[in-house]
């Protein structure tokens, strides 16, 4: 009952506000600006903030309304002066408590769930990364609310689109949860600015929940690449490269030459060829570089799901017939072994 | 220490080498007369469950393994494949094809099993291939309280507790953890095993209860509205080039180097 009030409210603000709708660039949703609240939770690890998180920002603004952004962790000032900085946001939530550093979700999501009610936010969103997908269903779980994933695009205050199926087919769907909690694809919302903001900061709440798991280590692979997840270019090898060996010996140098990001298909991580966080797929990574070369890779619909939002894919596979031609804007059919070293050399020219 | 009674929910959905297609009305993927099997990373579960048991990894031992699963009534042969892996019973919890339950009224469904069964480690797959939300472990995790490692790749016990090596962005994670809890399953944790013709006949005799989403008590009510399914827009294949000076020239174009 309380829904459908509000749903009306809503409605009535909107035809009401429409004519004199403010200045900002999303009309259609403008006049519920006022109604909307948003809270963006961002990430940070050892004291810095996570850059790609602000692509929660960027859906905020796609809504209108207000934007509040959240972080937590210890000395979580210097974050939360970098996020106060980010344009668009009205006002920084930020909990100073050690206990949060590695987003464990056990505390991370009462605790997230506590500044939600007091904050009386109508969406949250977070991305649909590791973190995002292991705590944004638990806070789902505290507020009984049913978690949007990965959604790609936003159409109104309760609408979404998210990709189904391996990306095979396109869901529009609509909640009508009192609390949007959502989270979102990447590569389809553009970190927000870095600059230009001056927003509030201010103490959130902290209900200091126990965890009942415990952080014990990480084992983070360390590169001077481009992160695979946001890099403009990225290379990537399959089942075709046959050894670790090769594969370095051929996809590093030309991901060098490019300037891109390593990824691989299932098959080459499977083999040990390449590290598996560099696996792209519905399992792995989504990206949607300006640019997808992948050498080796036949194109299996779990490996497309994961990159066929690229701008230009580009791919060498000595099969004709492979289905990764299919969506390849520049084939090439030839023996990996000698056209990617021959392109690496005359890209360096 | 008790002994553990392990819950595995499985799935049945599109198999995962079948292309979906979206039906004429857009409003659903088309299932009718498309092969289904048990979503692949519920295979990991089941697998890990019964590794579990035959590697006498958990000093207290393995004293259940109960599939669980939520769908028509065709989900039974998914639990009929849970058994022949080596689960000792199953749950089914019957709904209609197109009745499907949400990740949130999933895990209220299995939070009430979880309770009547007195289960202290449930091992879910991370997501379901066809509906991708990656949610229900972590539902069920909030609901109970419990604590909860997603995407493991390892599992390992140190007395009563349980040592869990994830997969996150960048790399791994590793976690530690009491009973009772919630593993998610990546597609690295193992490999799991094709069921014995012996052990499909075996598995014929084992026992799946039927309960209804009533008997749980449960409120399953969607809190989504599917508007509309659509096909992506296809690619447009940009066709071949003879050699690398071929592609250079293309990728110039096309603004790309």
């Amino acid at each position: 009952m309380i829904s459908k009030v509000g749903q009306f409210v809503l409605r009535q603000a909107r035809t009401q506000l429409a004519p004199r709708a403010s200045p900002t660039p999303v009309a259609s949703l403008s006049a519920l600006a006022r109604l909307l609240s948003s809270l963006a939770v961002l990430e940070q690890r050892d004291g810095r903030l996570n850059h790609g998180s602000l692509g929660a920002v960027t859906a905020a603004q796609k809504l209108g309304g207000s934007i509040t952004a959240f972080v937590a962790g210890g000395n979580i000032k210097a974050v939360a002066e970098e996020a106060a900085k980010v344009a668009g946001i009205e006002k920084i939530i930020a909990v100073d408590n050690a206990a949060y550093d590695k987003g464990l979700p056990e505390n991370y999501a009462p605790l997230l769930a506590e500044n939600i009610k007091k904050g009386g936010f109508t969406h949250v969103i977070a991305g649909h990364t590791a973190f995002g997908k292991n705590l944004m269903p638990r806070v789902g779980a505290l507020l009984d609310v049913q978690q949007i994933s990965d959604i790609t695009a936003i159409e109104d205050e309760k609408t979404f689109v998210r990709p189904i199926y391996a990306g095979n087919a396109i869901a529009t769907v609509e909640s009508s949860d009192p609390i949007k909690l959502i989270t979102i694809r990447g590569t389809a919302f553009a970190p927000a600015a870095a600059e230009g903001g001056s927003a509030s900061i201010e103490d959130g709440v902290d209900p200091k929940a126990e965890s009942a798991t415990e952080w014990v280590s990480e084992n983070l692979a360390k590169s001077d690449r481009p992160d695979l997840a946001t890099a403009s270019r990225v290379v990537s090898g399959g089942r075709g490269l046959k050894s670790k060996e090769e594969f370095d010996r051929i996809m590093l140098p030309l991901a060098d030459a490019l300037g891109a990001a390593v990824g691989a298909s299932r098959a080459a991580v499977d083999s040990g060829y390449a590290d598996n966080s560099l696996q792209v797929g519905q399992t792995g990574k989504v990206v949607a570089p300006q640019l997808y070369l992948c050498a080796g890779i036949s194109g299996a619909i779990q490996h497309l799901a994961g990159m066929k939002d690229s701008k230009v894919i580009a791919a060498i596979n000595k099969d004709a017939d492979a289905p990764i031609f299919q969506v390849a804007d520049v084939g090439l059919v030839g023996d990996l072994f000698d056209k990617v070293p021959e392109l690496t050399e005359k890209l360096k020219q | 220490m008790s002994a553990l009674r392990i819950l595995v929910p499985v799935k049945r959905v599109i198999d995962y080498a079948v292309k979906p297609r979206v039906n004429k009305a857009q409003t659903a993927v088309e299932t009718a007369g498309v092969k289904h099997s048990m979503n692949p990373f519920d295979e990991l579960s089941v697998e890990e469950a019964v590794r579990i048991r035959e590697k006498k990894s958990y000093p207290g031992g393995v004293e259940d393994i109960l599939a669980f699963s939520c769908g028509p009534p065709k989900a039974q042969d998914i639990l009929r494949t849970a058994m022949a892996m080596g689960a000792d019973r199953g749950i089914h919890v019957e709904v209609s094809e197109k009745d499907e339950v949400e990740p949130l009224g999933v895990a209220k469904l299995l939070k009430a099993v979880v309770e009547k069964e007195k289960s202290n480690l449930v091992v879910l797959g991370k997501q379901s291939i066809d509906d991708d939300s990656g949610q229900t472990g972590q539902i069920l995790a909030g609901l109970l309280g419990w604590g909860q490692a997603t995407q493991a790749s390892k599992v390992t016990f140190e007395g009563d507790k349980v040592l869990v090596e994830k997969e996150v962005d960048g790399g791994t994670d590793v976690v530690r953890a009491k009973l009772p809890m919630i593993i998610t399953t990546d597609l690295r944790l193992n490999e799991p095993r094709y069921a014995s013709l012996p052990n499909i006949m075996k598995a014929k005799k084992k026992k799946i209860e039927k309960v209804s989403v009533q008997d749980l008590g449960v409120d399953v009510t969607k809190r989504l509205k599917t508007l509309k399914v659509i096909e992506p827009p296809p690619r447009q294949g940009g066709g071949k080039v003879e050699d690398v000076d071929g592609m250079i020239k293309k990728l110039k174009e096309l603004g790309s180097i």
